[in-house]
């Protein structure tokens, strides 16, 4: 099997124009800063929650809390995929009681993801409210999940994969749509 | 990739790098620890067989709390109430159990080479708790956890072990796991606890009678329980025993000044350790149970979600592209 690369989806300039929407987006639909904090799920997740709060930052001068969950231990597909799990640990330094969290991920798909970065959060404690940002959604959800800040929304077959390559981890900044074939 | 273990029989059979891979991997676990919701639904519907054929408090509460935060049940053999005291073998008692389908079996046993025994007749993964004399990997885990806790790392320090190093499978696991850091090891304890054929264990161990020496420049001092059922063996009464090796505090002056001071317990205040050594600052004790808690939720964790075959998986990890 082989991977082959169908088209861009988006491009380091657009992916650095979407951030700032979604940073302007996620103040205005709050009502502000206050009790805001963002949770990026591990890995993509991560840099782009930091991103954002680096963009909040800059317009608005508040720096909004920022925390990295670990998924693993709330996966329901452990004996079935990995071949090998890795567990990292969370990186959340302040209570998530009564906090009005905003969990960060590149691709929404079938919502298996949120579902297990919710029960990792109620594990800490009882947020407010959790709200949903995305990068992408490409649909085909399995689980009753939507995203309430959303960068692009892209159709998509069962096949097709979208892949998220950040500056921080990949050393690339675009988004693509690649397919597999026999 | 690590090369992954089905079974956790011993230290001496693991790298560096595997020994490594699960001191990393603790890091969620002890975090875990500190949740104000100590329950996790991971191994849900998992069963742990804790099959101990010699009594034990410490070590199976440790990997029963371990199993129940993550999810999993546990069944319980214990030594007074086991068959085996009808007479049933070890193998038919250990089937038996198999036969009741647990996803692990955690075993404590009196025979060296007992766990495995076990692990050869039997489809699932064996965790050794403890055989004999030989080793108690779990044990030795959790202390290089907590050194590396402290110390930052877990190379070229020098460590001490004190007592009966030669009944103990807690010194054993230790010098074998140390040993693979370039650890250097001195033993110290009574001549007839010590014989020679402990320094064939390892490179880097020495072997030293008076504990004045033994302690001189250490950077762990690892106090061994003083297994009182011995202690009839002849020419060593109690008093003895505290007169020329219990760890006072005069005595630990001449490790390093940050040295630690370890016990795996259960400890006995007044005979191998004073208690103001016990209870002073230079103490690990209790964190050590703490470790021993991610530690062991780490191993189930890993034993039990990895899958028993080396089968090549589908291309694509499906929450990774989620």
């Amino acid at each position: 099997m082989r991977v082959v690369e169908k088209r861009q989806l988006l491009s380091a300039e657009e992916m650095d124009r979407t951030l700032q929407r979604l940073a302007h987006e996620i103040v205005e639909k709050s009502g502000g800063t206050a009790d805001l904090a963002l949770i990026g799920i591990r890995r993509r997740g991560v840099p782009l929650s930091e991103r954002l709060a680096k963009s909040i930052a800059g317009f608005s001068g508040v720096n909004v809390p920022v925390g990295t969950l670990d998924i693993t231990l709330y996966r329901d597909d452990l004996s079935t995929v990995a071949p090998q799990p890795v567990v990292q640990s969370n990186d959340i330094s302040f209570p998530v009681d009564d906090r009005d969290l905003v969990l960060v991920d590149d691709v929404l798909y079938t919502g298996r993801t949120v579902r297990a970065a919710m029960n990792g959060l109620f594990d800490l404690g009882r947020p407010r409210r959790i709200r949903l940002c995305v990068l992408i959604d490409r649909g085909h959800r399995e689980l009753p999940v939507a995203a309430v800040f959303i960068g692009r929304t892209v159709d998509t077959s069962d096949t097709e994969i979208v892949e998220v390559r950040l500056q921080e981890i990949d050393r690339e900044e675009r988004v693509m749509l690649v397919d597999r074939v026999s | 990739m690590i090369p992954r273990f089905r079974n956790l029989l011993g230290t001496e059979p693991l790298s560096r790098e595997q020994i490594e891979f699960i001191l990393d991997q603790t890091r969620a676990f002890q975090e875990f620890q500190r949740h104000p919701l100590k329950k996790l639904a991971t191994l849900r519907g998992k069963t742990v067989a804790l099959a101990f054929f010699e009594p034990s408090t410490r070590t199976r509460i440790s990997f029963a709390t371990a199993a129940s935060r993550l999810g999993a049940d546990t069944m319980n053999l214990q030594a007074e109430s086991s068959s085996l005291k009808k007479g049933e073998s070890l193998l038919d008692t250990v089937w038996t159990l198999e036969a009741m389908k647990p996803d692990i079996v955690v075993m404590r046993h009196s025979s060296s080479g007992a766990a495995e025994f076990v692990a050869r007749h039997i489809d699932v993964p064996v965790i050794n708790a403890g055989d004999g004399s030989h080793e108690h990997p779990s044990q030795a885990l959790l202390d290089a956890l907590t050194i590396r806790d402290r110390k930052g790392s877990l190379e070229n320090w020098n460590v001490t072990i004190l007592g009966d190093i030669l009944h103990s499978r807690v010194a054993r696991s230790n010098i074998h796991l140390l040993s693979k850091f370039g650890v250097r090891i001195t033993l110290c304890g009574p001549p007839m606890w010590l014989p020679r054929e402990l320094e064939l264990l390892a490179p880097n161990i020495r072997r030293v009678w008076r504990i004045e020496e033994a302690l001189d420049g250490a950077d762990v001092v690892m106090v061994l329980r003083v297994q009182t059922e011995r202690m009839h063996e002849p020419a060593l009464p109690a008093d003895e025993y505290i007169r020329r090796y219990q760890l006072t505090p005069e005595r630990l002056r001449l490790a390093r000044p940050d040295a630690m001071v370890m016990h795996p317990g259960p400890m006995i205040r007044g005979l191998e350790i004073d208690p103001a050594v016990a209870d002073g600052p230079q103490s690990c004790v209790l964190e050590q149970v703490t470790n021993g808690l991610a530690v062991r939720m780490t191993l189930l964790f890993h034993l039990i979600s990895a899958p028993a075959t080396d089968a090549p998986h589908p291309a694509k990890d499906s929450h990774a592209s989620d």
